[in-house]
């Protein structure tokens, strides 16, 4: 059974906008962006979205939905009440372009600025070898669809601009964590993840883990262990003094 | 240039509900904490041998002698000082910490930020890049000393079973026991004691033995948040429970002997 949904959308640019009311018919089984694109057909023509697959694996429509930064694909209208008015609005962090579309390519700056995949010297592509277990857990990262939803909820650059310079944001700590559990990779990742990627500006606070789409365990499973490596590296003299004595390479 | 959104946030759930149960539990705790540590009594219960773990080990002078399991190596201690103040200093750093208790704080307290997509109302935000937060890497030495606490703990847990009359069950023993597993849990799914046992590793596949442990302990540290509250309740019901057998209040309930 369809109804009529309240709904407001965060209308703009780079010059100025607003939040705009729209009545849109809702029906059942349908997604948030099923909603926008109804909206799109038939009262705002020229409303700009951004998506793709409509399947929760392209990470193209990250939008705030009730505050909350989700994919419009994946929310489902039937968590809502028919009374409620839905709010959806363009994520914070980033620059606007227009309407519900912002500007990410500062990702893309700081995926550039990773240091890619290092083998040991010697080894050819085709010659690498590894074990299942030494890989599954770099393994849980891959998912990441590079949604950005990460990235806009983290408080550190949403809520301070002025740290995107020195922060690489939980989605390429994340890459850096992948690349040094890499059991073949010899970057040298710790020392830059502290000095060249703000580890330390993170404090743990977990919300890039809860809006992940994919359910990675973001801040558990990468950024509170390349804490760890780095307190290794950094603050703990008992750490230091072992590798001298045994001659571990740290 | 972001989109001009002028309010703090839009959230339309109880987002403050949390970090303001976060405040009041940590809160309530505190205070119990404070007053137990400065009451420096009702902390033995002599007829069963029931030491509440706010005053284990009992290291100085003053305490009753027979609650001191491991001597009295230390004077008794001026003014206010009470026994606790040498165990607190660990106890409280190892919590303080804590990734979990971090992430709590941080929201709850200090509200950078109070819930996710909610405006902290700080100007500026270094992080734990600066004193005094960047001491939060010591986590790992309070781990090592809430360790040997923990199994001081188990030691007096143990010890309880043989009281005046001799060997003897009560509920005592019963809140001893559930109180030191669920420190273990506490304690062993911290994500430090995760780190050193096998997290640190590249290559689980040479360290089979710290890979299994390194699995076991990764399943508790999936509980971290609800043993971190659970052991810092059943703590205080602990201490409770004794204090009022010790005062008299209560008698403890006996199942054997």
């Amino acid at each position: 059974m369809g109804y009529q949904g309240n709904f407001r959308v965060w209308r703009g640019d780079a010059d100025g906008g607003g939040l705009e009311d729209f009545t849109v018919e809702v029906n059942e089984g349908e997604v948030v962006l099923d909603v926008i694109h109804r909206l799109q057909a038939t009262q705002a023509g020229d409303l700009a979205v951004r998506w793709n697959c409509k399947a929760g694996k392209c990470g193209s429509c990250s939008a705030e939905i009730n505050g909350r930064p989700r994919l419009l694909c994946m929310t489902r209208m039937s968590t809502f009440t028919e009374g409620e008015t839905i709010t959806i609005t363009p994520m914070r962090t980033f620059p606007i372009i227009r309407d519900l579309v912002t500007d990410v390519s500062f990702n893309y700056t700081k995926a550039r600025e990773i240091p890619s995949f290092k083998p040991p010297k010697g080894l050819a592509p085709g010659e690498y070898r590894m074990q299942q277990v030494d890989v599954e857990r770099s393994q849980e990262f891959r998912k990441c669809i590079e949604c950005f939803l990460c990235q806009d909820t983290c408080h550190v650059i949403r809520d301070h601009e002025e740290n995107k310079e020195a922060f690489a944001g939980p989605r390429f700590l994340m890459r850096v964590a992948e690349l040094e559990m890499h059991p073949l990779d010899e970057g040298g990742r710790v020392d830059a993840a502290q000095e060249q990627h703000g580890l330390g500006l993170c404090n743990i606070t977990k919300c890039c883990s809860e809006v992940c789409p994919e359910h990675i365990k973001i801040t558990d499973n990468a950024l509170i262990p390349m804490k760890e490596r780095v307190a290794d590296r950094k603050y703990d003299p008992i750490v230091w003094l072992g590798n001298k004595i045994f001659r571990r390479q740290p | 240039m972001r989109a001009q959104i002028s309010e703090r946030t839009l959230r339309t759930d109880r987002w403050w509900l949390s970090p303001l149960l976060t405040v009041a539990g940590l809160g309530l705790i505190s205070v119990y904490a404070a007053i137990r540590t400065f009451m420096n009594d009702y902390y033995w219960v002599g007829e069963y041998h029931y030491l509440t773990p706010m005053y284990s080990p009992c290291l100085s002078a003053e305490c009753v002698p027979a609650a001191s399991h491991f001597g009295q190596p230390l004077p008794e201690l001026p003014g206010f000082l009470t026994p606790p103040i040498f165990i607190i200093p660990f106890l409280l750093g190892f919590r303080i910490t804590c990734y979990y208790y971090r992430k709590a704080y941080y929201r709850a307290a200090w509200m950078s930020p109070p819930a996710c997509a909610v405006a902290e109302p700080h100007k500026t935000y270094t992080g734990e890049t600066k004193a005094p937060l960047i001491a939060q890497n010591l986590h790992r030495y309070f781990f090592y000393a809430a360790s040997i606490l923990l199994l001081i703990n188990i030691y007096d847990a143990i010890a309880a079973f043989s009281g005046e009359k001799g060997f003897g069950i009560g509920l005592g023993n019963i809140i001893l026991l559930v109180n030191v597993g669920l420190l273990a849990a506490y304690t062993l799914s911290c994500h430090s004691c995760r780190h050193i046992m096998g997290g640190k590793l590249k290559h689980f596949s040479k360290h089979p033995v710290r890979y299994w442990m390194w699995q076991r302990i990764s399943t508790l540290n999936g509980k971290h948040m609800q043993l971190a509250w659970s052991s810092l309740i059943f703590v205080c019901l602990t201490d409770l429970y004794i204090a009022l057998v010790a005062s008299g209040v209560i008698g403890d309930l006996r199942f054997v002997n």
